[in-house]
């Protein structure tokens, strides 16, 4: 997929501005910037979530805007910080809910769904309310994932989480990425989660692409004062705890 | 007390009818309404604007202004009956329902929105799917509300001539019939409380998401509703007698003298009660109403804005011909008495102060406070007798009749617009004073009769031995004995006893 000359303004201020950046299949790609940069701004004009202003977004080279929203939607993963759970839907009837909306509703696999993000079956009948917050994002992974799409978008999904929780359940994401071999993009804040996912880290400041680096060569020391900025916050954090233990 | 009691059954299936009716035709306008509002502020504000300012109107009020916006409307449209109440209380059920479905629209968790956009929902399946659900708990509480207050507010339809509950409180207010009162007030606190829990039950269970349930509360009140309109669609060929009756014991009982004679000529009657002045002259032009009794001076003032007060005969015979050529309207002869505006005095209060005469009461009227009956005031007659007597009273305030006669007893007034033929003027010695200038007009009692009923020999037969029949002296009795605190009778029982003494 691939951006093309991308701008997007609320009233005076640019969210976004000439985002040009093109993403091979397979790729995880985490688009890493402080609040307000624009990163998600960026990863909603993929689903059309946020419609830009210029520039335009491809998808296998067909334009996004092309089709009806909700046949587009369909075919990507969105998991966000908030989940969105339905509540008064049971934890099975939302993670099948894409498969109803396409005309194709299966009860099972929607069951089934919970193996993959390691939730046990008997929490098919609970609802949304029930869970804990761990849990429901895992639900809003396997919601996302229900009609096998080939893209997953993620909106900062482990924001809301402890640490723990947060650890497990990237753990989780990163294994379903290889296993159903998908092009993952996620918006995050914290460098050190994207060094440790992503096969690839974009870094984004007042709307615009401020590097583009591999998380080797980010530790490497590439992509520029603003990247080297975030890279240095674990980094620093990493040689503190050293410290502390010895 | 019991002719009246057994009424209520028929009189709660009319009520419910109506509440439902309405209830249903706010739900269909006022669902889609407040989907759109809910997404467009401005419409919104608007919406919600007229409701509300809907809600500050008085029902009865709102009730009341339908009548001459469906007659200025016309095309054979009914200004009275069920129309202008379904339209009234719809309007007023309006504003919960709006206003809940906004509010709980507007409420819903951004996040579920947004994940129902992004799983790709359509802006149809994202409402049926997952706005319509959750804001249903807060769109019944609404509906629950509207519910309610519909079958509060349907007890006023009685007065745009729409049989209710409301029938058995106006004519229990008139005639002091407390059990009527109560009945009244009991069967509507019921039907509000039986649909409130049904719909409450209904509620729950769809919380629970126990479907069955949902539909058999549902289904019971659909099935109750459907089981209240029975009578509507049994008895469709031989079309019933409706005897129409203004709000006060004298017309209650002329109604029943008149409707006792049609029953025993073969016609099947039912009765509208407590009809407004202003609406029974237009309610039997329009065929609402097939006969009631009106008073020549009513007619003379408020229909052919006449302000001359010619012999009494004449009045009658040239309204006569004004009903008939104007309206289609028969007047089939007066009764024989005359319900006159007088007013009246405490007997031992005007000897005192030396006043037998309008004229008299001019100079004394600074010092007197004047209780006059709800419309009075209003009235051409007022304005009439103002011309004429430049009176100016201490205070001025409107009673219902019956708290007129007491506001009088009590001294809280020391003058009242009285009726003539009310046999309370003679049981409390009142003094009626005399109108040496002719200002007020003649109030011969007539029978008027709908166009239908223009060459309808059989029925005014019927009909035609009650004229010139009923002497004042008579009629106070039989007034009276609706009217007295002690050993009161029903309207049904006095005019039995008023067509014994006339030997019909």
């Amino acid at each position: 997929m691939a951006f093309d000359h991308v701008g997007k303004s609320y009233g005076e201020a640019a969210a976004i501005a000439d985002v040009s950046l093109a993403i091979e299949g397979g790729a995880f790609v985490a688009l890493v910037g402080t609040s307000g940069s624009g990163k998600s701004t960026l990863l909603k004009t993929v689903n059309r979530l946020v419609v830009p202003d210029v520039g335009r977004v491809t998808l296998n080279d067909d334009d996004v805007a092309a089709e009806p929203a909700p046949a587009l939607r369909r075919r990507i993963g969105y998991v966000f910080q908030d989940v969105g759970l339905f509540p008064h839907l049971s934890v099975a009837e939302n993670i099948a809910l894409p498969l109803r909306l396409a005309n194709a509703p299966d009860a099972a696999r929607g069951v089934a769904m919970l193996d993959l993000v390691e939730l046990p079956r008997t929490l098919a009948t609970r609802m949304p309310a029930e869970l804990s917050g761990g849990q429901r994002q895992r639900v809003g992974v396997a919601r996302a994932l229900v009609t096998r799409p080939g893209l997953l978008l993620m909106d900062e999904p482990f924001g809301a989480l402890d640490p723990v929780t947060r650890e497990s359940l990237a753990g989780a994401v990163r294994r379903l990425h290889d296993e159903l071999r998908l092009t993952t993009i996620m918006v995050t804040h914290d460098m050190a989660e994207a060094l440790l996912l992503a096969t690839r880290v974009v870094v984004m400041a007042a709307g615009r692409v401020v590097a583009d680096e591999t998380p080797a060569a980010l530790l490497a020391g590439a992509g520029g004062d603003a990247a080297q900025a975030l890279v240095a916050v674990p980094r620093t954090q990493a040689a503190r705890l050293a410290v502390l233990a010895s | 007390m019991n002719d009246a009691l057994a009424r209520v059954p028929a009189l709660a299936a009319q009520h419910l009818l109506l509440a439902m009716a309405a209830l249903m035709l706010a739900l269909a306008i006022g669902v889609p309404l407040a989907i759109r509002a809910a997404r467009a502020p401005r419409l919104a504000a608007v919406v919600l604007g007229a409701a509300s300012l809907v809600q500050t109107i008085p029902s009865l009020a709102l009730l009341a202004l339908f009548y001459p916006m469906l007659l200025w409307f016309g095309h054979g449209v009914p200004a009275l009956g069920f129309l202008p109440a379904l339209l009234a209380l719809t309007l007023y059920a309006l504003l919960p329902i709006v206003r809940n479905i906004v509010t709980g629209l507007r409420g819903l968790d951004p996040a579920v929105l947004e994940a129902a956009d992004g799983i790709g929902m359509t802006a149809a399946q994202k409402l049926r799917i997952v706005e319509l659900p959750l804001v249903l708990p807060v769109a019944m509480a609404g509906i629950r509300t509207a519910a309610v207050w519909t079958i509060g507010a349907a007890t006023l339809s009685t007065t745009v001539g729409q049989p209710s509950l409301g029938d058995l409180i106006f004519a229990g207010l008139q005639t002091q019939a407390w059990t009527l009162v109560i009945a009244g007030c009991i069967g509507a606190a019921a039907l509000a409380l039986g649909v409130d829990a049904l719909l409450g039950l209904a509620e729950r269970a769809a919380g629970q998401r126990r479907w069955s349930r949902v539909w058999l509360a549902l289904g019971v009140l659909a099935a109750v509703t459907v089981a209240a309109s029975a009578p509507l669609w049994a008895g469709g060929g031989d079309r019933r007698i409706v005897v129409g009756a203004k709000n006060f014991s004298e017309q209650y009982i002329l109604a029943r003298l008149i409707g006792d004679r049609l029953e025993r000529a073969g016609y099947s009657v039912s009765y509208r009660d407590g009809l407004g002045s202003a609406v029974a002259f237009g309610a039997v032009a329009g065929g609402d109403v097939d006969v009631y009794v009106d008073y020549a001076g009513t007619i003379w003032t408020a229909e052919m804005h006449r302000t001359d007060t010619p012999p009494r005969a004449s009045q009658v015979r040239a309204i006569a011909d004004w009903t008939q050529k104007s309206r289609g309207v028969t007047l089939l002869g007066a009764l024989g008495f005359e319900n006159a505006y007088a007013f009246a005095m405490r007997g031992d209060d005007a000897r005192r102060r030396g006043i037998a005469t309008l004229d008299d009461l001019v100079g004394a009227a600074p010092r007197l406070r004047f209780g006059a009956d709800l419309e009075f005031l209003d009235r051409p007659e007022w304005q009439a007798i103002r011309r004429a007597y430049p009176l100016r009273f201490a205070a001025a305030t409107p009673y219902s009749p019956t708290f007129m006669y007491r506001a009088l007893d009590s001294g809280r007034a020391d003058v009242i617009s009285a009726f003539s033929s009310d046999g309370r003027i003679a049981a409390d010695r009142l003094t009626v004073l005399a109108d040496p200038k002719h200002a007020v007009p003649g109030y011969d009692a007539v029978m008027l009769m709908s166009p239908a009923h223009r060459d309808d020999a059989r029925f005014a037969a019927a009909l035609r031995p009650l004229v010139g029949r009923i002497p004042v002296t008579m009629m106070r009795e039989a007034n009276y004995r609706v009217d007295r605190d002690v050993d009161k009778q029903s309207p049904e029982a006095a005019a039995r006893w008023l067509a014994a003494r006339l030997g019909l």
